[in-house]
């Protein structure tokens, strides 16, 4: 079974992710950095695969990424990591990142790949639904490896029931509209998220963007499966020189 | 600008297809925005009330028509008749302001309160202010932090319009970044923010929409040539392509009219072989930039390559997926042209014809150095703008260079 599957078929609640953008702070710090996050506790990991141009990123998953670049991080490589890491953690990992990379890389090659090292689901905000039903859905689905949608706070009820449909692992509930990282803290995301949990939907659902501490993540936890920490995080190990400390103080300050 | 059911297989797709190249790859945060332009741009476009009013801004605000002017002396030099599309006439001196009046309008009708844009040279970034001057609309103009030092007179003007000009300061600091700033301040205000894109570049339907409000340059250009010429087309049309506004405008009444040969000139940069280039259909390969897939600069991991051109409108590092089409199909010739070529081309038609070209434009002209026509050919250059933006950087190129004084 698809790892991210089991997990939310054991654990409704209080499920903590983090983000991590691969080859950050240093080239080789992936394996370093996932480790310690599972070690620490968290349920599943993000790792994002660096691009020039993140469009939906604000300026603290930026500057990783031109830094994982300049480090010398690309998809393939991060791949080649993957089956290290894969060696080392049981937990579900999640690769989140651009459509151009993933296109250049070839689509089927990519989720042949993703499926041999243990990648468990992925999550390209720049592709859209309807492009994925027509294009890649067969390929991902043949690999098993889910695709996660996002929905925000602009989203339709028909949408999100739309989206619904189509999900598997879960869907990803954008807190505010923004760019990641926008703001600390989901205030005033309230009456959304308890919107959505209202609507009952089929796939369990996890808030992520602008959680950044205990009580975002408390806060977003109540009406939803689970909470996304990206940038938080990414700030907090940016200059760290013992990563196996740093991550577990900063989960242990998150549950 | 007419609705015809011009649907040649040049015009985009249901799914905002051209060929193989366009569509929206937009995160889900824009979706609602962009599905709200998909669904009501044409109906406001083609309504009587907008054309009235799109109509009436052009003739008495922007002074079109523009001229089709014969240029003796050039067309002497080449020994082939050359006619220049004078789109450097238009009020704020470039064919950008086509595009901003139209969206502007678009933007009231959608009730939008806020209007925000990216600039490469500036003169996107100034016919956008200008027009939220004229509809008393919040203007922020995003623009990268080196194009803000050379393309300051610009900057001033928008400033002075009472735009608030933001300095883009990631990757390349140049158009492409202002670019991803304009979009993500699109997604951080959704609801009363329309985004005025300033070429035939980014998501569905903003290259179709684009190419549809600078298709007033082919339109008239149909008109005059058939005063002059007694008949409504070229042998040729010669644009320069950035994102390819002008070269769509220039082009889209003619793409079914395989009589008409449709020159795109991009930038070569210091040559398309030195890594400092902006010529993208030379050096790229297909792929997906601003949420439309065209042909782009990148490396092979699939990261967008900085691009170089000396002049900042054509410093992008993609091109509008029409133009991708029409390099793929090839219904287009492409071709590109350096910055010592283009800054030569500039001097050459100020002083045969005494009119100071844009840099940007000055890549279109440099072209007839490249290509002979016949004697009886009938070339049209739309001269896409003016080149007082550009006076430092000419003025540095004739103070080192004795040739040209
Ligand atoms: C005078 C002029 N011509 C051409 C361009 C390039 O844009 P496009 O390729 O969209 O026409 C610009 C862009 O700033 C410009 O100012």
């Amino acid at each position: 079974m698809n790892r991210l599957d089991s997990l939310f078929q054991k654990k409704k609640n209080n499920i903590l992710s983090i983000f991590t953008t691969a080859g950050y702070p240093k080239l080789n710090d992936t394996l370093p950095v996932v480790k310690a996050l599972q070690e620490a506790g968290v349920d599943f990991i993000e790792i994002g695969i660096p691009f020039s141009d993140p469009l939906a990123d604000g300026p603290v998953i930026q500057d990783s990424s031109t830094v994982a670049i300049e480090n010398g991080m690309t998809l393939k490589l991060l791949l080649s990591q993957m089956e290290d890491i894969r060696k080392e953690l049981t937990l579900p990992i999640l690769l989140m990142g651009y459509i151009n990379p993933v296109l250049q890389y070839g689509i089927e090659n990519f989720a042949k790949k993703c499926s041999e090292v243990g990648v468990d689901g992925i999550i390209i905000p720049d592709l859209p639904m309807q492009e994925y039903l027509e294009d890649y859905k067969k390929v991902f689905d043949q690999y098993n490896l889910k695709n996660i949608f996002l929905v925000t706070p602009q989203t339709s009820d028909e949408r999100i029931r739309f989206i619904d449909e189509h999900s598997n692992g879960f869907i990803y509930l954008v807190s505010s509209s923004s760019t990641t990282g926008k703001k600390t803290g989901i205030d005033g995301a309230e009456e959304y998220l308890s919107r959505i949990q209202k609507m009952n939907l089929k796939t369990p659902t996890v808030v992520g963007f602008n959680i950044s501490s205990k009580e975002s993540f408390q806060k977003a936890t109540q009406y939803a499966n689970g909470a996304i920490i990206g940038s938080a995080f990414v700030k907090a190990i940016n200059n760290n020189k013992d990563i196996a400390a740093g991550v577990k103080s900063f989960v242990g300050a998150i549950r | 600008m007419s609705q015809s059911g011009e649907q040649s297989k040049y015009s985009v797709s249901k799914r905002g297809f051209y060929g193989n190249f366009g569509g929206a790859y937009i995160p889900e945060m824009l979706y609602p925005n962009v599905k709200e332009l998909e669904d009501n741009y044409l109906r406001i476009i083609y309504s009587e009330s907008f054309q009235k009013e799109y109509k009436d801004l052009l003739k008495n605000y922007v002074g079109r028509p523009s001229p089709l002017y014969h240029a003796k002396r050039l067309s002497e030099k080449y020994g082939t008749k050359i006619y220049l599309k004078r789109e450097d006439l238009n009020h704020t001196g470039a064919h950008k302001i086509n595009n901003t009046i139209g969206q502007i309008l678009l933007a009231k009708e959608l009730g939008k309160k806020r209007i925000i844009a990216e600039t490469g040279a500036g003169q996107h970034g100034v016919a956008t202010a200008t027009v939220c001057a004229l509809m008393n609309l919040e203007c922020v103009v995003y623009m990268g932090a080196i194009d803000i030092l050379r393309q300051e007179p610009n900057v001033k003007r928008m400033l002075m319009l009472g735009a608030k000009v933001v300095a883009a300061e990631s990757g390349s600091k140049t158009l492409k970044d202002a670019t991803n700033e304009a979009i993500r301040d699109w997604i951080n205000n959704p609801v009363d923010t329309h985004y005025i894109i300033g070429s035939v570049v980014g998501p569905h339907p903003y290259p179709d929409l684009v190419a549809r409000l600078q298709s007033i340059i082919s339109e008239e250009m149909m008109e005059q040539m058939q005063e002059k010429e007694g008949r409504n087309y070229p042998d040729a049309i010669i644009a320069c392509v950035g994102g390819g506004s002008n070269a769509a405008g220039a082009f889209y009444h003619y793409l079914d009219n395989l009589k008409v040969e449709l020159i795109a000139v991009e930038a070569a940069g210091k040559g398309v072989n030195t890594g400092e280039t902006a010529a993208t259909t030379t050096v790229g390969t297909p792929g997906i930039i601003h949420a439309s897939k065209t042909i782009l600069m990148q490396t092979e991991d699939g990261q967008i390559v900085e691009p170089y051109s000396i002049s900042a409108g054509l410093d992008y590092p993609g091109i509008g997926p029409i133009h991708a089409h029409l390099f793929e199909s090839g219904r287009g010739t492409f071709a590109s042209v350096t910055d010592d070529e283009a800054v030569a081309a500039g001097f050459e038609l100020t002083r045969l014809e005494g009119i100071i070209p844009a840099l940007e434009s000055a890549h279109a002209i440099a072209y007839l150095k490249k290509r002979t026509f016949k004697k009886d050919q009938v070339v049209v250059i739309n001269l896409s703008g003016r080149g007082d933006k550009d006076l430092a950087t000419y003025i540095k190129y004739f103070d080192n260079n004795e040739s040209l004084r």
